[in-house]
């Protein structure tokens, strides 16, 4: 597998009224193609920084970011974004906001109403095409948002802390409807790269296959994490002992060993 | 008819009586108030006996508001145009101030205060002046009108092009849309709440700003009436032209409040 995404040693700062603001520090990251990668850490870690910068949608203040073999100096159309709220346009139904990158792109969107429905159908919102997004829940909202993301199909999906804001049982159904949703489109060879953030570490154990952890002020990258969970995945994995280990050796990354309850080394478990 | 069924014309009746019943729970009060209002008026003149020419009662201004002997449709049409052409002008020119404004910080700078400074000027002083430089007639008034109330316009459409979630912006910013674009699709739609609140606030000043071009030189209209009125103690016709003012003012407010719905849906009810 190539690699999508290279980040070299990244740094950001920033300037606010009372001095400068480290956001990131020494940022080194190389995704293959068609991995999913969680970003894990507390808040004000620059996880969020980081998403925006690989995405051009911020620029960074030192090092280097390639995308698919360009370095990212603006932002790079090959992305969909999904944010931690929907950030659906109230004007506009359901189809005409996951239509809305169409337009936003300069390209035909009457090209791309049958590539929208089928997403829709996807993720089981079919029969609500013809709504205004305040007619459905907070759970149905993120999946529209999620096609919207797809619509032009872009190799590299990155997630924002997409289901911070709903219940637990949605949250889980959520978890399980992007990974079928990724494996089933462009199928096992062509899957999306994902970054997501999050703040809930078996979230981020659940879906991805490496978890980056990052510690704040300045953002950096504690550890790296691979997650030798098989696939597919279901709620079953979550009731595993192997879940629960990696779920608490990313807890004591986070809060420096206190959590240490026995010495299990992960060479035993993976 | 054998579709429909018992059980389906209840539902059917049912519903109607509902929306009916709903309606006239939301304007009772309203209507409660008008008809004590109206009812204490009429009590007040014929029991204490006021002269008409300094209360008249509510009959007498119908009489007045439906008297032949006035060219009531000219007038109306004289004020109403006056009216519209007001709060157009208003409407386009806020709307266009505030997007340019919003467009550019530069613009902005340099516009506000000068819109700051025109705004704090009494229009009512600048009337005499509008109809030196444009003469007798419908346009000086529109004017006035306008003046007043396209200051709200530029302000709310300023502040709602810029009140936008910035995840909303980054949507633009991931297809690398342009600056246009993003307003036409995005920050101009998002702000639709703000400028129509903006412009009922203009429709009611359009009303003022007609009126007083009227009292200051005209020759016809609603406000020409009710200066006609008072050199003939007339007081009946006075409070007739009144009337008619108040019902083009609520005619175009009320042409506001339906665009706002249409326009605007998901805020509605957010501001009561």
């Amino acid at each position: 597998m190539k690699n999508i995404i290279e980040l070299d040693q990244v740094g950001m700062v920033y300037e606010t009224g009372s001095g400068s603001v480290e956001a990131l520090r020494d940022i080194r990251l190389t995704v293959r193609e068609g991995e999913f990668i969680s970003l894990v850490g507390p808040s004000g870690c620059g996880k969020s920084t980081l998403l925006r910068v690989t995405a051009g949608l911020r620029p960074m203040t030192s090092g280097s970011v390639v995308v698919d073999g360009v370095s990212v100096t603006k932002p790079i159309q090959k992305v969909g974004m999904v944010f931690q709220s929907a950030v659906l346009l109230k004007w506009r139904s359901i189809l005409d906001n996951v239509l809305l990158p169409a337009e936003l792109a300069g390209l035909n969107p009457r090209k791309y109403r049958d590539r929208a429905r089928e997403l829709l159908e996807l993720v089981g919102l079919g029969d609500f095409t013809r709504k205004s997004p305040n007619e459905l829940s907070g759970g149905m909202q993120q999946r529209a948002a999620l096609c919207r993301a797809l619509l032009l199909d872009p190799p590299l999906l990155l997630m924002d802390e997409p289901f911070g804001a709903l219940d637990a049982m949605t949250r889980d159904d959520m978890n399980l409807e992007l990974l079928r949703v990724w494996g089933e489109t462009g199928g096992q060879e062509g899957r999306k790269t994902i970054l997501f953030v999050t703040h809930s570490i078996p979230e981020a154990v659940f879906l991805a296959d490496r978890v980056v952890v990052m510690s704040p002020r300045p953002g950096r990258i504690a550890e790296i994490v691979d997650v030798g969970l098989p696939r597919p995945r279901s709620m079953e994995t979550r009731a595993t002992p192997e879940f629960g280990q990696y779920t608490l050796d990313i807890y004591d990354t986070l809060t420096g060993g206190q959590a240490k309850s026995d010495e299990t080394p992960r060479q035993a478990i993976a | 008819m054998a579709f429909l069924d018992d059980a389906f014309t209840k539902r059917l009746w049912g519903s109607v009586l509902n929306s009916v019943k709903r309606l006239l729970i939301e304007w009772f009060p309203a209507i409660l108030m008008f008809i004590g209002v109206l009812v204490i008026w009429q009590l007040a003149v014929s029991t204490l006996g006021i002269r008409e020419y300094l209360l008249p009662s509510p009959g007498s201004v119908v009489d007045a508001m439906l008297s032949s002997e006035i060219p009531w449709g000219k007038h109306i049409l004289v004020t109403g145009t006056a009216i519209l052409g007001a709060f157009l002008i208003a409407a386009v020119g806020g709307i266009l101030l505030g997007t340019l404004t919003a467009w550019s910080n530069m613009v902005g700078r340099a516009l506000m205060p000068f819109l700051v400074f025109v705004n704090t000027l009494p229009k009512v002083a600048v009337a005499p002046l509008f109809l030196l430089w444009f003469g007798y007639g419908i346009f000086p008034n529109m004017l006035i009108g306008a003046l007043i109330g396209f200051f709200p316009v530029v302000i709310n459409t300023a502040v709602g092009l810029s009140q936008i979630d910035d995840e909303m912006l980054d949507l633009g910013r991931v297809f690398n849309a342009p600056k246009w674009k993003v307003f036409a699709k995005i920050r101009i739609p998002n702000a639709y709440p703000y400028i129509l609140s903006a412009l009922k606030v203009t429709a009611t000043a359009a009303v003022v700003g007609a009126i007083v071009g009227e009292f200051v030189a005209s020759q016809s209209g609603l406000g020409y009436v009710i200066i006609t009125s008072q050199s003939s103690l007339n007081t009946p016709l006075a409070f007739g032209a009144l009337v008619w003012i108040s019902i083009l003012g609520l005619a175009l407010y009320g042409a506001v409040a339906a665009l706002s719905r249409v326009l605007a849906p998901w805020a509605e009810g957010q501001e009561n």
